[in-house]
């Protein structure tokens, strides 16, 4: 803010979007914007892995594991991966763990600046859909295996249910029933939800469903962490309603996360459903 | 082909700062008044659609009266402004100071450039603190002047006599709805009769710190409004002891500007 006036272009009336406003004053700040050398850039950062969502009546709850992988090592223990995208959604992000970060402030940015300018919130499925715009600007570094997938989960205010939405690399947005996982430990975590969702759980009972489908996916992905009951680190879990967004405290998760670990030392796999 | 007259420069700065000023006083007034958690935003606006009093960030709220389309176009570059430096830094890069010096920049040019009209209208920027010694609101007019206001400011049509019951009655440490009802009775007050603003009329806003979010600015809506402004009578709110205790100079004087170079009564320096 040294230059004297304000530039034309912040007093151009127009767009409401961030990101649009962004591509015409500083396009570089733009995470699509960057043009990367030819090659396969995948194991020059972390990643991030398993995200898992579930709705209950009155709400939804989006969780995510805590580790970040290169190759064979574990980059990180206590990486975050699930952020509140506003005060009624979330986003959780699977893949090059760098540019899924900027991919997110760029997302909060978008929601809370249209909010501003507009003085009114975007619906639930506009927000769906800039965030797939978002992703589908970023098509040239994902196939240079910088892919960015997320799922996103929010409250929906008019139709007053929670909502998942999952999307590919393409910005390919597909609005998911009940519950949805992204991820390299996805496969496990959405079998574990087959068997022990059902979709008269409460709160509480969601809560511990994504918990046991993360500990599943722990189990059988190595790149998905457990809960780490010596550094006590637990999954991020948020809560959206209708009073808004809600991150589960340290405590709230540990007593969910030492239950599901109890009685996993009683049977290994888990809870058992019955067979029909 | 005609001979342009002369003009002194003298007389072009005079004549572009009292249309710009004729402008201005059309409008009604904008107060904003300090109380114990933050501070508090107060007009006189029927409209529910178009605002005076919005969020520009976290901890900022801009205020304005004049043209709407004005103070529309730089809100909106204020919220642009503040959006990329906080996304480009850091939220807590993001300071009021800042977007007030973009704004004084671009109001100075657009005034003292032959070829604009200069903008009719006058802002406040206000940011709140961790604690109310942190607080700063800079009022900011039509020439790009900059000024930093203390527990309460005024502007707008009646800037004057509102100031004036403000600074009798304002005192440190009101509460939100005290400070609210004063508020109120002052934006009501006038030099011959008092008269009630109905709460369906009033746009008021709030930066309060205690809020949980980041993002301190909050909306007071029509049933709050209610209220508030039911449970007591309006002209009587939190009647100080020591009416110019607080409040600076106590001149019985009243000058409207706060500007320690303007000596009341005279018109301020119209360039900065």
């Amino acid at each position: 803010m040294t230059d004297a006036r304000l530039p034309d272009a912040f007093l151009t009336p127009g767009t409401s979007s961030f990101s649009d406003f962004l591509a015409s004053v500083s396009p570089e700040l733009l995470p699509s914007r960057r043009v990367l050398p030819p090659g396969d850039a995948a194991a020059l950062a972390p990643h991030g892995t398993t995200i898992v969502a579930a709705t209950f009546p009155g709400g939804v709850v989006i969780a995510g594991d805590r580790r970040a992988t290169m190759g064979n090592v574990i980059a990180q223990r206590d990486i975050e991966k699930v952020f509140p995208a506003d005060e009624y959604s979330a986003v959780g992000i699977a893949g090059t763990a760098g540019l899924a970060v900027e991919m997110v402030r760029l997302f909060q940015t978008e929601l809370e600046h249209y909010e501003k300018i507009e003085g009114t919130t975007l619906s639930m499925d506009g927000k769906a859909n800039r965030l797939s715009a978002l992703i589908r600007n970023n098509l040239g570094m994902a196939m240079q295996g910088l892919a960015v997938v997320p799922l996103f989960a929010g409250y929906d205010l008019s139709q007053e249910i929670g909502r998942i939405f999952s999307y590919d690399v393409t910005g390919g947005r597909y609005e998911e029933t009940a519950f949805h996982s992204v991820g390299s430990g996805s496969l496990f975590a959405r079998g574990a939800l087959k068997k022990l969702y059902r979709d008269d759980l409460d709160q509480g009972g969601t809560v511990t469903a994504v918990v046991q489908a993360l500990y599943d996916a722990a189990d059988d992905d190595s790149a998905t962490g457990g809960p780490d009951l010596f550094r006590r680190i637990f999954p991020i879990v948020s809560v959206i309603t209708a009073e808004g967004h809600t991150r589960l405290g340290q405590d709230e998760v540990a007593a969910v996360a030492d239950a599901v670990v109890a009685s996993r030392m009683q049977r290994p796999d888990g809870p058992s459903a019955p067979l029909t | 082909m005609s001979m342009p007259f002369y003009v002194s420069p003298e007389q072009l700065m005079k004549d572009r700062a009292d249309f710009a000023r004729k402008g201005i006083a059309r409008g009604r007034s904008v107060a904003v008044v300090r109380y114990a958690d933050g501070l508090l935003f107060v007009s006189e606006n029927p409209s529910a659609a178009l605002h005076k009093v919005s969020e520009i960030y976290d901890r900022i709220a801009f205020a304005a009266v004049g043209r709407y389309n004005e103070f529309e176009n730089l809100r909106i570059a204020g919220v642009r402004l503040a959006d990329m430096r906080g996304y480009s830094y850091d939220r807590r890069d993001v300071t009021g100071r800042g977007l007030a010096n973009a704004y004084a920049q671009t109001l100075g040019t657009i005034f003292s450039s032959g070829g604009e009209k200069p903008y009719e209208i006058e802002i406040f920027v206000a940011e709140v603190g961790d604690g109310a010694a942190d607080d700063q609101v800079f009022r900011l007019t039509f020439d790009g002047q900059v000024v930093e206001e203390k527990d309460y400011a005024v502007m707008g049509g009646a800037a004057d006599s509102v100031t004036t019951y403000l600074r009798e009655r304002y005192r440190l440490g009101l509460s939100r709805d005290e400070a609210l009802r004063l508020a109120v009775a002052a934006l009501g007050h006038n030099d011959t009769a008092d008269r009630t603003i109905p709460a369906d009329d009033l746009e008021v806003a709030v930066l309060d710190r205690t809020r949980s979010q980041e993002r301190k600015f909050k909306r007071l809506l029509p049933a709050v409004l209610r209220d508030v402004l039911g449970a007591a009578p309006a002209d009587e709110p939190a009647q100080a002891d020591e009416p110019a205790q607080a409040s600076g100079p106590a001149e019985p004087a009243a000058p409207t500007r706060t500007d320690p170079s303007v000596s009341p009564g005279e018109e301020p320096p119209v360039a900065p």
